[in-house]
């Protein structure tokens, strides 16, 4: 592979910050990208991903802190200076130019030798398999095509990093997962240092190495998909990753970790993850694989059905409490809507957190 | 049963094939603008053509003669470029770098009301004001005079520059806003990557902008032209209607109005419209030379 990526050591970013106008939109992100690293930054829309990822590149200017690549502070260099490679939302290839143009393009700006330019560019079209496409202009392309030349385009630079801004939103669901799996089997033929800008988190989950929950210009938590998904530090990282139930309740009883809280005069108990005292408010979170219909009342809500889908090997089901709460859950039998039901959440996966600021 | 087999064998109605073609009662609706032009634009034009072939004396041709035989008829073609082709181009170069800053800016509307304005002035009324301001005894010189940086009056007004001046004036907001509408229409995304992939500003407007632009600057170009072609009041008005700026459209107006020869003055009207056109249509076969799709990238 000629395509070698710049080396360095690792992308820090310390204390930066975004202000638009009053709006806070990033505080104090604090991060290290070591050499390699598949590094996700998840949120729900606004929550400062993209600021970050314009941040690093250069498209907008921090207004605190700074970004270091090695010793080299970045921050105060113009996009053009920086070398990062970028892939955008909607591509954002030149429509003018044909796919070999476009993917030469940063080359051509760096005035690279002509024969030079022409065999990086037809190594690159062959990284992202489009051999044979490089006449063509992006119009004539298909969605998943003018993502790959996006692609091509960003890393035949061979930035020290490759910064990409929801790139598989636009396509549709089989060719999303298609090209996640591209995206991953670039970067680890390249040994790429990428940053993966999503709001989806079965995409986090599965391309990266570490994914960094943002929420409201703060990062909540920073770990390795597998920490994430099983031990959320917050209840916003918790509802990312699959809690769909969030049940408020009074914590009655802790011990060693764990807690047990009063749901609507049910006692349900689960892991503490963030410390509490006996008659504090909390949250308990329960993902509906973990939700049983049950006979018996123990560490269960009394629901009654309101909804039964049926999914081939299960049926997902809704419920409410008397109370008016709303469950998610699943059962590997038919359930009624209208049949009162007990719904026993497991005592392993059952997280309880602290109310959310 | 039998029904369907006799529709089948007779084919759509006429109505159901014109629908097909894209003629229904809809296309009636064209009807009002049709007559319009019919009367407001073809009829006089086909009139003035024919007027113009049959000339107060001579054959057909004599207007034509006429107007090619004579210097200080002909020269008008030349004084009228020489006066549309450098505004134009002007106020083109102008607008540019301005309508760049403009998109970026948040009060973008009061500005736009502001450079409007002089369309809305009219030619006239920006003729009479520059009159007085560049004038001998307007106020640019008079203040150039109480500083003593000059001891003459410049001669800024019934000359060439006095109507050039006017020209940019009155046609700069009309490129300007044509201007802004092309720039405004390219996503900002393009120049962002041109960026990310290491292109200078200079390398960015070189190499993503300019070429998605030049088709909506060929436009802009036409446009801009055919008004400034076309000048009158400004040229009697701040020019040298004897001289220099003896403009095509002067010509006109003197064959018709101080000669009274309608014929003449139609053949002088149809070689402006041909200059035009002849221009304009050289502009626009240029365009073929540059990319013409949409300037965004992806499908959406």
């Amino acid at each position: 592979m000629a395509i070698a990526l710049s080396q360095f050591n690792e992308v820090r970013l310390d204390r930066v910050s975004r202000e638009f106008g009053s709006l806070n939109a990033l505080r104090d992100v604090n991060l290290t990208i070591k050499r390699g690293e598949f590094i996700a930054l998840l949120g729900p829309s606004g929550c400062g991903k993209s600021t970050t990822l314009n941040c690093i590149a250069g498209l907008l200017p921090v207004t605190g802190g700074s970004i270091w690549l090695d010793k080299n502070r970045v921050d105060t260099l113009k996009p053009e200076e920086r070398g990062f490679g970028m892939v955008f939302q909607n591509y954002a290839l030149f429509p003018h130019l044909n796919v070999r143009q476009n993917i030469g393009f940063g080359l051509k700006m760096r005035g690279t030798a002509k024969a030079e330019m022409e065999r990086k560019v037809d190594e690159a079209l062959s990284l992202v398999r489009l051999q044979g496409q490089g006449h063509k202009l992006p119009g004539q392309l298909s969605g998943g095509q003018q993502q790959r030349v996006a692609i091509a385009r960003a890393i035949v630079i061979e930035p020290p990093l490759v910064l990409m801004d929801e790139p598989l939103s636009n396509l549709d669901a089989k060719l999303r997962l298609e090209m996640r799996a591209e995206i991953r089997r670039i970067h680890n033929e390249l040994g790429a240092t990428t940053i993966y800008v999503t709001h989806d988190q079965d995409e986090a989950l599965s391309l990266a190495d570490r994914i960094v929950v943002l929420r409201d210009g703060i990062v909540r938590q920073v770990g390795t998909p597998k920490e994430l998904y099983e031990a959320p530090a917050h209840l916003d990282v918790a509802d990312f990753m699959g809690f769909r139930n969030k049940l408020k309740g009074k914590v009655i009883a802790t011990d060693k970790g764990r807690a047990i809280v009063d749901v609507e005069g049910a006692k349900i108990g689960g892991v503490m993850r963030e410390p509490l005292s006996i008659g504090a408010a909390a949250y308990v979170a329960i993902r509906p694989d973990d939700l049983f219909v049950a006979e018996s009342g123990e560490n269960a809500l009394a629901v009654i059905v309101d909804t039964a889908e049926y999914r081939g090997r299960e049926f997902v089901g809704t419920a409410h409490t008397k109370g008016g709460l709303e469950l998610v859950f699943r059962s590997s039998h038919a359930v009624e809507p209208g049949t009162a039901v007990q719904l026993r959440a497991g005592e392993e996966n059952t997280l309880v957190f602290a109310e959310p600021i | 049963m039998h029904a369907p087999a006799a529709m089948s064998a007779s084919g759509p109605s006429l109505r159901q094939r014109l629908a097909a073609r894209g003629f229904d009662a809809v296309t009636l609706l064209v009807l009002p603008a049709a007559i319009f032009s019919l009367l407001l634009f073809v009829y006089p034009f086909a009139f003035g053509l024919i007027l113009s072939f049959e000339p107060k004396s001579g054959d057909w041709l004599a207007n034509y003669q006429r107007f090619f035989s004579d210097s200080y008829l002909y020269d008008t073609i030349y004084k009228t470029l020489a006066l549309a082709i450098p505004v134009t181009l002007l106020n083109l170069v102008f607008a540019v770098p301005v309508a760049f800053r403009v998109r970026l800016m948040r009060r973008q509307r009061l500005l736009t009301t502001i450079l409007v304005l002089p369309i809305t002035l009219g030619t006239v009324l920006v003729a009479e004001g520059l009159l007085n301001y560049l004038g001998p005894q307007g106020w640019f010189n008079r203040t150039l005079l109480t500083f003593g940086l000059i001891s003459q009056p410049l001669r800024l007004v019934h000359n060439y520059w006095g109507v050039f001046v006017s020209l940019v004036i009155t046609g700069f907001p009309f490129t300007f806003l044509l201007t802004l509408s092309y720039v405004t229409g390219i996503d900002p995304a393009l120049e962002q990557a041109g960026a990310t992939l290491g292109a200078s500003a200079w390398q960015r407007f070189r190499h993503i902008y300019l070429p998605l632009l030049m088709p909506g600057f060929a436009i802009t170009f036409c446009l801009s032209f055919v008004q400034a072609f076309s000048v009158f009041p400004s040229a009697v008005l701040l020019g040298e209607p004897a001289g220099l700026t003896r403009v095509i459209s002067i010509a006109a107006y003197q064959a018709a109005f101080e000669e009274y020869d309608y014929s003449m003055a139609s053949a002088v009207a149809m070689i402006m419209g041909f200059v035009q056109l002849a221009i304009v249509v050289a502009v626009l076969a240029s365009r073929g030379l540059f990319y013409r799709g949409p300037a965004s990238g992806a499908k959406g």
